[in-house]
């Protein structure tokens, strides 16, 4: 299968198997009306198999989302062609307006316009709670 | 500036220096009569409470300070929709310190956040209150002498009961601290806090139903209310209420110098008939808090003696 390199733009590489489409969802790159393509399962050396996104322009993206949903994924950057950054991600120690607290006695229920922030309790497990409450993010 | 939000914001080295100060206060109440004087501490209640904002109101006034209350969230603007961040602005114009009691979990984190005077927490929904470990803290402190090497069983609530949360986390940064948790299935301990606080910092700790198998070994027992205000269902409330009540019997197999502790208030948790015994202690509990709310306005307001 072929899909066209891109000039200027964004390789999401590294996605964990499955999860191209949530981060697709997540960062709302259904909203863009420059090409974008999801590959699912490529075969990957390190990973087995993983899905790549690929974005046919220069975004800025957010990578605590990138990192909360998967800390493995890798951002390539390109400018004319050619590869001009890469970042690994990694667990993000704070997330700001990422998830939403389920917790109905938490004040962020009715504060207005505050901020949703969750910290990392457990880099393991990958736990994050809710600065306010505690809760753990779902 | 500093705020008390939760009782991890203080080191257990500050914690000394409060357990030091409050027992100072003690014994020379009248060298402090005048320290707070011209200060305002303003007291926000949004949830009902008598002991904590009395409690608050008579620290401020022993230290020959003034108190601005708000008792109750109808007589505030909050029921007009005022956010908890716009309160603490404006209540900055008016008092030298906030304590504020809100049913909401992290209203008083994000009054703290918003305020340019010191904020304390007194009470988050069922989530945090830092003042009532201060008193249970100085109690331990003045009836055992030290916080290492205790058995302290905690009995009831365990789910809800936010001043066990609290207590638990303050124990843990001790020595040789078991922890023996007594409740029934459904007001057990939440399990992150067994793995983020007892698991993470090697406290030994034995989860049980049976209160009577462990009184013998315990040093303090921290009795709890089944709150109502923390169940969304009535029926959980009534099924699970009456599960602990302690009696003068229960306690046959108890030590002599057990140090029987409760937050209050209470409901049927401890009969009356305890109230007598030497080691019910749960009354020096309310004054020694009115003495560590003294010794934490004067911490915050950065007050000298």
């Amino acid at each position: 299968m072929n899909v066209d390199s891109i000039k200027n733009g964004i390789v999401i590489d590294h996605i964990t198997a499955g999860l191209g489409m949530s981060v697709y969802n997540l960062l709302g790159l259904d909203s863009l009306d420059c090409p974008v393509a999801i590959i699912k399962n490529v075969a990957s050396r390190k990973m087995g198999r993983k899905d790549i996104i690929k974005v046919d322009a220069d975004i800025d993206l957010n990578l605590d989302i990138l990192g909360y949903i998967d800390p493995g994924i890798t951002v390539n950057y390109i400018k004319n062609s050619e590869l001009v950054d890469k970042k690994s991600i990694e667990l993000p120690e704070r997330l700001v307006n990422v998830v939403k607290c389920k917790n109905p006695r938490c004040i962020t229920t009715t504060e207005q316009e505050l901020d949703h922030v969750f910290k990392l309790t457990d880099r393991e497990k990958r736990v994050y709670r809710c600065i306010y409450c505690e809760v753990q993010a779902k | 500036m500093r705020h008390l939000i939760d009782i991890m914001d203080m080191s257990v080295g500050e914690l000394d220096e409060l357990i030091a100060l409050a027992e100072d206060i003690i014994r020379d109440p009248e060298k402090y009569a005048e320290s707070c004087r011209h200060k305002k501490l303003a007291t926000l209640f949004f949830e009902p409470s008598t002991r904590t904002r009395l409690s608050f109101e008579a620290a401020m006034y022993e230290l020959g300070g003034n108190v601005l209350s708000v008792s109750s969230a109808g007589s505030s603007s909050a029921a007009k929709g005022e956010s908890v961040a716009d309160t603490a602005k404006t209540v900055s114009c008016y008092a030298d310190i906030i304590a504020m009691r809100h049913p909401k979990e992290g209203a008083p984190l994000v009054a703290s956040m918003n305020s340019s005077i010191p904020v304390i927490n007194a009470g988050d929904g069922g989530h945090n209150h830092p003042t009532q470990t201060l008193a249970d803290l100085l109690t331990i402190k003045r009836e055992k002498g030290r916080f290492d090497n205790l058995t302290v069983g905690f009995c009831g609530d365990l789910k809800f009961g936010r001043t066990v949360h609290s207590l638990i986390s303050a124990l843990s940064r001790y020595e040789n601290v078991k922890i023996v948790l007594i409740s029934p299935e459904e007001l057990k301990l939440p399990s992150y806090i067994k793995k983020e606080v007892l698991k993470a910092k090697n406290i030994e700790y034995v989860q049980t139903a049976d209160l009577l198998s462990v009184m013998p070994e315990l040093d303090v027992l921290y009795m709890t209310r089944v709150q109502r205000e923390r169940f969304f269902n009535e029926e959980d409330y009534l099924r699970l209420k009456d599960s602990y009540i302690l009696t003068p019997d229960k306690l046959k197999g108890a030590k002599s110098d057990l140090c029987i502790m409760h937050p209050l208030p209470r409901v049927n948790e401890i009969a009356v008939a305890i109230d007598d015994d030497p080691r019910a202690c749960y009354f020096k509990q309310v004054l020694n808090g009115k003495y560590m709310r003294m010794a934490l306005i004067l911490k915050l307001l950065e007050v000298n003696i």
